[in-house]
C-alpha cells in the first residue's frame, strides 16, 4: 500500500510518497530524508535516542508510523539551530558537559526543549531529572544533562522577558 | 513487521463500520507499533482512529461526573487542573508511568487496552496462551519473578501493566464503548478479565469496539483531600510498577467514612480490594489498621513462580499508600509522582 503525506519539516514542506506503511518516522528521518542526526537505540521506547518534536510536542520517532503524520510540524536536532547560532539547549549542554560519546545528546536536547515548552519543571533540578527519565544515558552524563536543562530554562526565561520588555 | 493496510477514518461511524477481523485500532501507538515490531501482533489492517472527532475532550457532565474521551493524551489528562484537583490519584499514576515523550503520545484508550508486559507475550517465538491459545505458557518456567500473585490461573500468570487503571479501579470509572451493535458501558472493575482458561480474553471488548470515553462518578472527587498512588519499581523513574496501590479515604470528623484501595501490579487486572475498604470503614485512621487491611487484600494471593517476594511486597505497598492517603494529599504534585522516597507527604528527597 503506498501513501502521500506532507509534512513541514524543520520549516520546509516536504511532500513524501510512502511506499510502505511500516516505515517510522525515525526511519523516514534517517535512511530516506538524510537527516541522520535522530538516533536509534533501542527502537521500542525505552531510551529517548529517537526524540523529537511533532506539532511541537517531544514524541519517541521510532514509535511514530510516518504515515499518521500527514499535515505534521516536525522539529529534528537539524532544525533547532538558526544558521550558526546555536538554540540555547545546544549550547547550554556545551557549557555544562551534558555529554560525553554524543550518542544520546540529540535526543536529549529534543526532549529537554519539548520539557521546557511543557513548563512544569521549572529550575528544580529534582523535577528536571524526573521530566528527563525517558532518555537514558549510557555514559552516565545526567548531572551535567540537569545542569544543563536548568541553565537552558533559566535562560529562555529571561529572553522571553527581554522580548516582552 | 508485517506488511499492513492504513486507513484514517474521520468519522466514528466510518472507523466501526472498516473494522474486520485482523484490524487494530491505532491510538499513540506506543505499545501497538512495539509488539508490530516484536511479531507479537500481526494486523492486516490499521485504523488510525486519532483523527476521530470529539473524541479528546474532558468535560463535566450535569450530574456532576467527569467525562474523558479516549483520545485524551496521557499528558494533558495528568495536568488538567481540573483532573489533578478532583482526582489526584489518578494524576499520580499517570506521572508516575512511562516518559514524557511517551505520556504525550499514549491515549487513554490505549492505556486501557495496553497489553501485559509478560516478555513470553512479546516474543513471537515463545510459547503463550494469551497470545496463542492452548500453546502453553512458557512464562511457569521461566522469568516470572515480576508475574502476578492475585487471580492467575494455571493457563497464564501475566500481570497489567497500567498504573492509570489502578486509580480507575478504585474510583468506580465507567467505560463508554461503540461498535456494530452499539454503544454500551462497562462497569471498570468489570473490564479486564482474570485469565481463568481463556487467558487471550483480555477484556470485556467484542470484536470491532471502540472505547470512546471513561467516566468518572461525582463522588470519585470527595476523596481528593485523601488520595494517592504509590508504585514501587526496580528504579526511581522510568520503569513498570513491580507492586503498586491507589488508596483513597473520605473522613469525617477524624474516622473513615469510605476507603478505596486498588493494587497494581499483582494480577492480570487492577485488584480492587472491597473486603479491606470495609474493614477501614467507620475506624480512626491508625497504622495498624491499615497493615490489617492490607493483610486482607494479599489473603488469597499465592506465587506464580520465584515471586513469593512480591506478596510481602505489595502488602507493605497498601499499608504504606493507606499511610500517605491518611496523611493528606500533598498541595503540589511531587517531584517523584508515586515514588517511596523521601517524606510522606511533602517534597520527596532524591533517591
Ligand atoms: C518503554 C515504555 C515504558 C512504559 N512504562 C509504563 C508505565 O510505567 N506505566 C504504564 O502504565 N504504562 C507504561 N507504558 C505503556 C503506555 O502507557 C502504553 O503504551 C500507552 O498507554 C498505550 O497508549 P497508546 O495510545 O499509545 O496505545 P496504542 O499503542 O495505540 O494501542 C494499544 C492497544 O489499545 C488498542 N486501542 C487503542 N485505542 C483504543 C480505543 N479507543 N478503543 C479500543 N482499543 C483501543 C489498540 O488497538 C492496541 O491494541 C510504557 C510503554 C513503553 C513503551
Ligand atoms: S504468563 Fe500469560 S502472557 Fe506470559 S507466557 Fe504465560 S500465557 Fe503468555
Ligand atoms: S530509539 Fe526510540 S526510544 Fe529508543
Ligand atoms: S553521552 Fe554517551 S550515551 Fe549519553
Amino acid at each position: 500500500m503506498s501513501i502521500s503525506i506532507t509534512l513541514t519539516l524543520n520549516g520546509a514542506a516536504r511532500d513524501i510518497a510512502l511506499d510502505d506503511t511500516r516505515v517510522t518516522l525515525l526511519d523516514l528521518l534517517r535512511e530516506r530524508l538524510a537527516l541522520p542526526g535522530t538516533k536509534k537505540g533501542c527502537d521500542r521506547g525505552q531510551c529517548g535516542a529517537c526524540t523529537v518534536l511533532v506539532n511541537g510536542r517531544r514524541l519517541n520517532s521510532c514509535l511514530t508510523l510516518a504515515v499518521t503524520l500527514d499535515g505534521a510540524e516536525i522539529t529534528t536536532i537539524e532544525g533547532l539551530a538558526e544558521g550558526d547560532e546555536l538554540h540555547p539547549v545546544q549550547s547550554a549542554f556545551i557549557e555544562n558537559d551534558g555529554f560525553q560519546c554524543g550518542y544520546c545528546t540529540p535526543g536529549q536536547i529534543m526532549s529537554a526543549v519539548g520539557l521546557i515548552a511543557e513548563g512544569h519543571a521549572g529550575e528544580d533540578l529534582e523535577r528536571i531529572r524526573e521530566g528527563m527519565s525517558g532518555n537514558l544515558c549510557r555514559c552516565a552524563a545526567y548531572h551535567g544533562i540537569t545542569l544543563a536543562v536548568r541553565e537552558a530554562t533559566r535562560r529562555m526565561a529571561e529572553d522571553k522577558k527581554g522580548q516582552a520588555a | 513487521m508485517n506488511r499492513f493496510d492504513f486507513i484514517q477514518p474521520i468519522t466514528i461511524e466510518d472507523a466501526i463500520a472498516a473494522w474486520r477481523p485482523g484490524a487494530a485500532w491505532l491510538g499513540g501507538g506506543t505499545n501497538l507499533v512495539d509488539l508490530m515490531k516484536t511479531g507479537a501482533l500481526q494486523p492486516e489492517l490499521v485504523i488510525d482512529i486519532t483523527h476521530l472527532p470529539g473524541l479528546g475532550t474532558i468535560e463535566t457532565l450535569p450530574d456532576g461526573s467527569t467525562r474523558i474521551g479516549a483520545l485524551a493524551n496521557n499528558s494533558d489528562l495528568a495536568h488538567d487542573p481540573g483532573i489533578s484537583r478532583r482526582f489526584p490519584m489518578l494524576a499520580e499514576a499517570i506521572l508516575s508511568g512511562a516518559s514524557g515523550q511517551l505520556r504525550n503520545a499514549a491515549t487513554v484508550g490505549g492505556n486501557l487496552m495496553q497489553r501485559t508486559r509478560c516478555a513470553y507475550f512479546q516474543d513471537p517465538n515463545a510459547a503463550c496462551n494469551r497470545r496463542v491459545p492452548g500453546l502453553g505458557c512458557d512464562a511457569r518456567e521461566g522469568e516470572n519473578a515480576n508475574l502476578a500473585i492475585l487471580g492467575w490461573s494455571a493457563s497464564c500468570i501475566a500481570t497489567n501493566p497500567s498504573d492509570f487503571c489502578v486509580s480507575l479501579a478504585a474510583l468506580d470509572a465507567v467505560v463508554e464503548v461503540q461498535g456494530p451493535a452499539g454503544r454500551r458501558e462497562i462497569a471498570f472493575t468489570d473490564f479486564h478479565h482474570l485469565p481463568g482458561d481463556t487467558p487471550e480474553r483480555e477484556n470485556a471488548l467484542k470484536p470491532g469496539e471502540l472505547i470512546l470515553a471513561l467516566r468518572l462518578p461525582a463522588e470519585a472527587a470527595q476523596f481528593a483531600t485523601n488520595s494517592r498512588y504509590l508504585k514501587l519499581r526496580d528504579r526511581t523513574s522510568f520503569a513498570f510498577a513491580i507492586a503498586s496501590a491507589a488508596a483513597a479515604l473520605r473522613l469525617e470528623s477524624g474516622r473513615i467514612a469510605e476507603a478505596r484501595l486498588a493494587l497494581g501490579a499483582v494480577a492480570a487486572k487492577p485488584w480492587r480490594v472491597t473486603e479491606a475498604e470495609t474493614l477501614l470503614t467507620g475506624h480512626i485512621p491508625d497504622p495498624a489498621l491499615f497493615e490489617r487491611a492490607a493483610d486482607a487484600a494479599l489473603a488469597g494471593a499465592a506465587p506464580s513462580g520465584g515471586n513469593a517476594w512480591k506478596i510481602d511486597l505489595a502488602r507493605r505497598t497498601a499499608a504504606r499508600a493507606l499511610v500517605m492517603a491518611a496523611a493528606g494529599t500533598p498541595a503540589r504534585m511531587p517531584a517523584l509522582p508515586a515514588s517511596p522516597f523521601g517524606e510522606l507527604t511533602g517534597e520527596p528527597t532524591h533517591a
